[in-house]
Formats: structure tokens, sequence, C-alpha cells
């Protein structure tokens, strides 16, 4: 039973499979903006070959309460077929893509690079004074990447939000 | 099929309608909806009800299947007719009453455009529905509507929206027969034995137990009203219902001990306070019920059956969840009880209930009403003998309310024995809900007394609606408590604002007698409290809608009250008890 005193705020990822139909993206975000709950990160594709069925990886802060009335929340949506608290039942992998823009020549090009190799990222661009890379891994990879980027010339950062499966032979 | 095909898409929404059991419909008409309306004018299985605006639609519809158990149908146009109707989904919504709302749209390629009377339709109702749908081809029309019959009645109940663009009622297209199963809306009624047996070893342990009954048993349906009875009888555990729950157990049974919360009994709310377990059925811990939730019921163990798991540790964390229609958990309960031969704990239970019955000696809802001639009506008189008469003629009786004072003091007053009887607005609380809802209810009984007890303010909300009571000729009781004041906001400037009365007096209001004449139906007036009781008899021996203006004493407040941010067991009494100190903090001031 979750006390209503816990104040402890925990990160959860929360992966909900739901009819991909028009509507049901706008039904989940407006659940979230209208209960006052935080979205973190949120991504959202069809997932099986008819492409009936979406899949959306939300990742939320709160308290144990909010998370699990989070869970029941979604969970009581006509067109949610499941949902699954990725960070409770098990361990999970949960990775994220960001394509980063650095502009600059010289030394600091050069080190841009360097990082970037360091980093596995891969050069999805270049003119004789940018770079597009791509990254992926989980987040704080992609923070600590873009963070030293900043000095070297940062102009610009997309990121997709994560996507999430449980480790091991469980489906959601 | 080809035959099917001759089928225009209002032809298989009006089929699909019938196939689900619908007898009326209470609407509106207006261009994006003509189709249907056609389609109506040609055929008999269907009824349908003109109201006057479609707020008073929704409310019909929501009083049709309040009393009924059936799914009350709205059918209005787009742009302002759509959103006419919002107020009574957000009601329904949070009352959960199944209710279905047909509305107009634009033709599918203006959709977008601004076209005349357009709106977003299922963007403005999706935060306001259980579940909405926009169709966009005529072949999906029919499953579309038995797919929203089924999440309408199913689990929670709540209302549907089915937006319909025009083109869509033109086309032709092949009807479909109902689905078996839901792609994914199967919600879970059956409790889970563990968790039934984990119950009644608590329940067994109780020394001091409670039971605290909602809404939910009312909508499971009247079986679960008897479970209720049987189980408590049981077990003779004491019981309180909420204003939602009010019939779901007879009021007349000595265990029963008042509505609870903000202006419940003391005897109720303090045995809320005091109990060591509880036993929550198809009741949501609502703030109205709580008051301060970090001192509401401290001392117990908690146990909490609801339909809907997101009800279940929303507010008040509890140690046994019992996720199941309410009708089937008291069934199982009831089994289990008997199966379960650990003793109970007699003496601790009979001590519990010598300290009731001392605080049910306080009699919290005395007030004292001077009988002499031309004395001032006390409102709660006026209800007490509206109920003492009414219960003498022995009729089938429902009563509908508006919201605030009058609302409380009906709860208080008027006493329920069966469930479907009481129809309020309780989660929402909306002013103005009572008159098209009793308008419902007739409807759906037209043999029945139905009897709306409003407020002056309230009733003059959706006034309008005496045009169709006349139209149909609904017999339908308006019982108005006219204190001239919007009366609970009157209390609250009393208690809360230094007696500010600040815009909650209402000036130059109608003749009520002769707004009565105008809409073709019967005025009368008690102004004094030996007019009382020949009024209350001319309007129930009048065979059409009546309009009763009641002017009752303006500065009377209702008591008990829990302040806003106090607990159970800081309540203020009316005047005929010792003062109370109950003081209101800060933090209590800025709850609603």
């Amino acid at each position: 039973m979750p006390s209503p005193t816990d104040t402890t705020q925990r990160s959860a990822t929360i992966s909900v499979l739901v009819d991909n139909e028009s509507g049901v993206l706008a039904r989940v975000i407006g659940l979230f903006s209208g209960r006052g709950y935080n979205i973190d990160s949120l991504t959202v594709a069809p997932v099986d070959a008819e492409g009936r069925l979406s899949r959306i990886n939300v990742v939320t802060t709160g308290t144990d309460m909010v998370i699990e009335q989070i869970k029941a929340q979604l969970d009581r949506l006509v067109p949610v077929h499941r949902v699954s608290d990725l960070s409770l039942e098990g361990p999970h992998v949960a990775r994220e893509m960001a394509l980063v823009k650095v502009v600059g020549v010289g030394e600091k090009r050069v080190e841009a690079l360097r990082i970037a190799d360091t980093f596995r990222a891969r050069v999805v661009d270049t003119t004789v004074e940018s770079f597009v890379f791509e990254l992926t891994g989980a987040s704080d990879k992609l923070d600590a990447f873009i963070e030293l980027m900043r000095e070297l010339g940062l102009a610009e950062v997309s990121r997709t939000g994560i996507a999430a499966l449980a480790r091991g032979k469980r489906t959601i | 099929m080809t035959a099917e095909l001759t089928q225009t898409g209002a032809e298989i929404l009006l089929r699909a309608l019938k196939d689900q059991g619908v007898e009326v419909i209470f609407g509106y008409p207006g261009g994006a909806v003509l189709p249907i309306y056609d389609a109506l004018f040609n055929q008999n299985a269907i009824r349908h009800v003109l109201v006057r605006q479609e707020g008073g639609a929704v409310h019909a519809a929501e009083g049709y299947a309040r009393s009924t158990g059936k799914v009350g149908v709205v059918l209005v146009t787009s742009g302002p007719g759509a959103t006419n109707a919002v107020t009574g989904l957000c009601d329904a919504l949070m009352d959960s009453i199944p209710v279905i709302c047909l509305t107009g749209q634009v033709p599918t390629h203006l959709i977008g455009n601004d076209a005349f009377q357009e709106a977003d339709t299922t963007g403005i109702t999706r935060p306001a529905t259980k579940h909405n749908y926009l169709v966009k081809r005529s072949e999906d029309l029919a499953r579309v509507v038995h797919e929203a019959f089924y999440v309408a009645r199913s689990g929670r109940p709540g209302p549907v929206v089915i937006d319909l663009p025009k083109d869509i009622l033109i086309n032709k297209a092949p009807y479909e027969e109902a689905a078996t199963q839901h792609r994914s809306y199967r919600p879970r009624t059956e409790p889970d034995p563990v968790e039934i047996s984990r119950a009644v070893a608590l329940l067994k342990s109780a020394k001091r137990p409670m039971i605290y009954a909602g809404g939910g048993v009312i909508n499971s349906g009247p079986a679960a009203a008897a479970a209720l009875t049987k189980f408590a009888r049981m077990t003779g555990f004491p019981i309180t219902n909420t204003l939602m729950g009010l019939g779901c157990y007879p009021a007349s049974d000595p265990q029963f001990l008042g509505m609870l919360g903000m202006h419940g009994t003391y005897e109720a709310n303090l045995a809320m306070h005091g109990c060591d377990v509880l036993l929550n059925v198809g009741a949501r811990f609502d703030d109205r019920v709580t008051g301060r939730l970090n001192a509401f019921s401290q001392g117990s163990r908690k146990i909490h059956v609801d339909i809907d798991s997101s009800s279940i540790n929303k507010n008040v964390p509890v140690e046994v969840p019992i996720v199941a229609d309410a009708g089937k958990a008291l069934e199982a309960l009831l089994t289990e009880w008997t199966a379960n031969r650990a003793p109970v704990d007699s003496q601790a239970q009979g001590a519990w209930w010598r300290q009731i019955d001392q605080w049910r000696a306080k009699d919290s809802l005395k007030f004292v009403q001077d009988m002499k001639p031309g004395s001032i009506i006390k409102p709660q008189y006026a209800i007490q003998r509206l109920y003492e008469i009414t219960k003498a003629m022995g009729k089938e009786i429902f009563i509908t309310t508006e919201v605030g004072q009058h609302q409380m003091w009906a709860a208080q007053y008027f006493k329920f024995e069966l469930p479907n009887r009481w129809m309020t607005s309780g989660g929402l609380g909306t002013m103005g809900y009572g008159l098209p809802a009793a308008m419902g209810v007739q409807v759906a009984h037209p043999d029945a007394l139905v009897i709306d007890i409003a407020g002056e303010a309230s009733i003059l909300m959706n006034i309008q609606e005496m045009g169709t009571l006349s139209q149909y000729r609904l017999p339908v009781k308006a019982f108005i408590l006219n204190n001239q004041y919007m009366g609970m906001v009157r209390q609250w400037q009393e208690l809360l604002h230094g007696g500010r009365y600040s815009e909650s007096y209402s000036a130059a209001l109608p003749d009520f007698v002769k707004l009565a004449d105008a809409f073709h139906a019967k005025g009368l007036r008690a102004e004094t409290v030996d007019q009382l009781d020949d009024v209350i008899h001319a309007m129930l021996a009048c065979p059409t809608a009546v309009i009763a203006d009641i002017a009752v004493d303006p500065k009377e407040n209702c008591f008990p009250m829990i302040p806003s941010g106090a607990a159970h067991n800081e309540m203020i009494l009316g005047p005929e008890h010792e003062a109370s100190d109950a003081a209101v903090s800060d933090q209590g001031l800025a709850l609603v």
C-alpha cells in the first residue's frame, strides 16, 4: 500500500500499447496535463505489421502513489490494451537517439570530431564548417555528449525521446 | 447484401439504437443532424423528446438513466448544440452515469475549415467523457454505436460522445450487428477471492466496524443494494451512505447512520472517525466525504471495493483493494462471511454501538419550527413535511435536486428505502440539474410521482424545460425552497467571509406562480407555516406540472457542517446545539 506521506520522487518508464487511431495520443497527453502529471519524455509509433497497434513510451516522475495513479488512469482509457511499468517490472533497456549540429572551424571542429568518435557518434551530414552527429544510447550518455559540444560550437539538438523494452524474453 | 446497402447512415444509426434497446431520445434539431430527424420522422420505435436547450437534454438523459439503470440517449446538433451539452457530459462523467450523446458534425470534407456551426467536438469533449468517437465512414457507424453503448454501460459507467459528420448520415452502407467482445476495453468485474478472504478476516476481527457505501452499489443494480442490506444485517455493522449512495440501504433501518461527509450526520462522521475497520463499497473517498485527508479515519484498517482501479489508493491508501463490481463483491463477501468460522468480538461491537447511540442521541439534524400561524417556514420542515405527506400516499416517488443548501437538506430529511429513487448532481455540483433530470425520470416512469426539490437560484438555470414538461404533459413537481439567496454561497460568506454577502442575493426574482402559468403549468405559493401542508397537498393532487414556491427562512444555514480543511471530529452543529468553536484555517479557506 503506497503511503501518501512518502514524498520520495522516482522516475518511471511506462510503456502503453494502444489502438493506432486518431486522438489516442491526445487522450494520453490530456490525461497527464489534466491531472497535473509530468512528462519527461514521450515517444509513439505503430509497432505491429498491420499498423493497428502503437506503442507509447513515457518517462514520468512522481511519488509511488502518483505513479500508481498514472498507471491506473492510463489503463482505464478505452483504446489502451496494456500498461507496463518497465522500471518496476524487472530490468529493461531504454535508448534514445539525438541529432546534434555543431558549427565551427579549426581546432574546435577537430576536437568535436574526436569526442564524437569516443562516443561512437556517426557523422550524418557535414559541410566545411558544420557537422550533424547521430548518437544513440541511454539518455544520460546523450546529455553528456551534448554538454561537451556546448563549448565546441553546439548549434542545435533534436532528440527522439526514449524507446524502451524489458530485458529477456518478457514482452508487454 | 444489396438490400442492406439501401440504408442511409441515419437509418443505420436508428436501427443500431433500437437494437441497443433505446426507447427514447432527448434532443434538439439543427442543420447537421437533419438526416437523423428525417429518419426519426419515418419510424415509431424510438420516441423523441424535444428539450428547450441541449444542456437540459443531457440532464434529462441522466435522470432517465439513473432511475432505470439503462443508458440515456441525447441527440444534438453540431457546434453550439455540442458545446451546450458539455456541462451535462462532465456531470455524467463525475457521477458515473451511462449516457450516449450523438452530436452532429459538419460534413467530413469541411472538418477543420471553420465551417458554419463547426466545433472540434471530440477535442472539446475528450476530458468530459469516458470515451468519444468521430465516425469517418458510414460503414463504421453501426459498429461504433454498439461499441459506444458497451463502453458507456460497462465497468465504471459514463458518458460517450459519437460525433456524426453529415455526409456519414446520408451515405449508404451495410448494417453490422454488435460484436461479442471489445478489442481492448474489458473491465474486471469479478473480485479476487484472495482479497475477499483477507477482507472477511479483517472484518471478523473488527471491534469498531463501519460500512461506507456509495453510488457504485446503485450503479451495479438493485441486486447489489439487496446484497448490501443482507450483508449489513448479517454482520450487524453500522452503515453510512454517500450523497450518491442514498437509497442503496434503507434509511429507516436502525443500522443506518444517515449520510456522511460535509453535511452528514454527527453519528456517521464520528463513526467514520472512530472505527477500526472500514469497508468502503462503491465510493471514492471524495473530498466532501473525507474532510482533511491527514485526519481522516486514521485509526482504521481499510477495505475498498471499486470497479475502477484508479479510485483505489487515489486519496486514501487502503490495505485490502478489491477491484470488482459492487454486487459481485458483496455476494462474495456474504459467502465468505458464512464460510469463515472465526468468532466476532460481540462485546466490543456492543460497546461500539452504545457509543454510536450516544452520538445519535445528539440528534444533529434537530431544528425548531415555530408552528404559530404566520410563522416563517424552516426549509428543513418543508422537506420533512413533503417526505411525510408523500410517504403516506404510498406512491412510487422519485426525487431530484438542484445544487446547494436545499440539496443537502433534501439528502438529510428525505428518507430513501430503495435505490434509483434519488437523482442529484454529486461530483460536478451542477446547478440547473434537477428540473431536466426530473423530466427524464418522468419520461421513464409516467405514473410515478417525480419531485424536483429545488432552490430558486438553481432552477432558473434550466427553467426553460418547463416548456418541455408542458409539451409532453409530464407532471413533474418543482418544490422550490425560496430563500432569495444562493443559500450555500450565503452560508459560506457568513461562516468564512465575515458576512460579506457579495453577489449572493437575487434581487428581482420572477413571480414563480405567474412563471408556471406562462408555461401552462400550475403555480402555488406558501408564505407561512400554516399554508405549507395545503400547498403540498394541492401540488400532489394536480395532474399537471407544478411549481410550488415555498418561501423559507432566508437566514437558515445547513448543519451539521465540516468546515473545509477540518476533520470529521471538528464538525459544527447547528444553533440548536451548544456553541462549537471550530475555526477555519487559512488552508481551509483556500479549499472549495
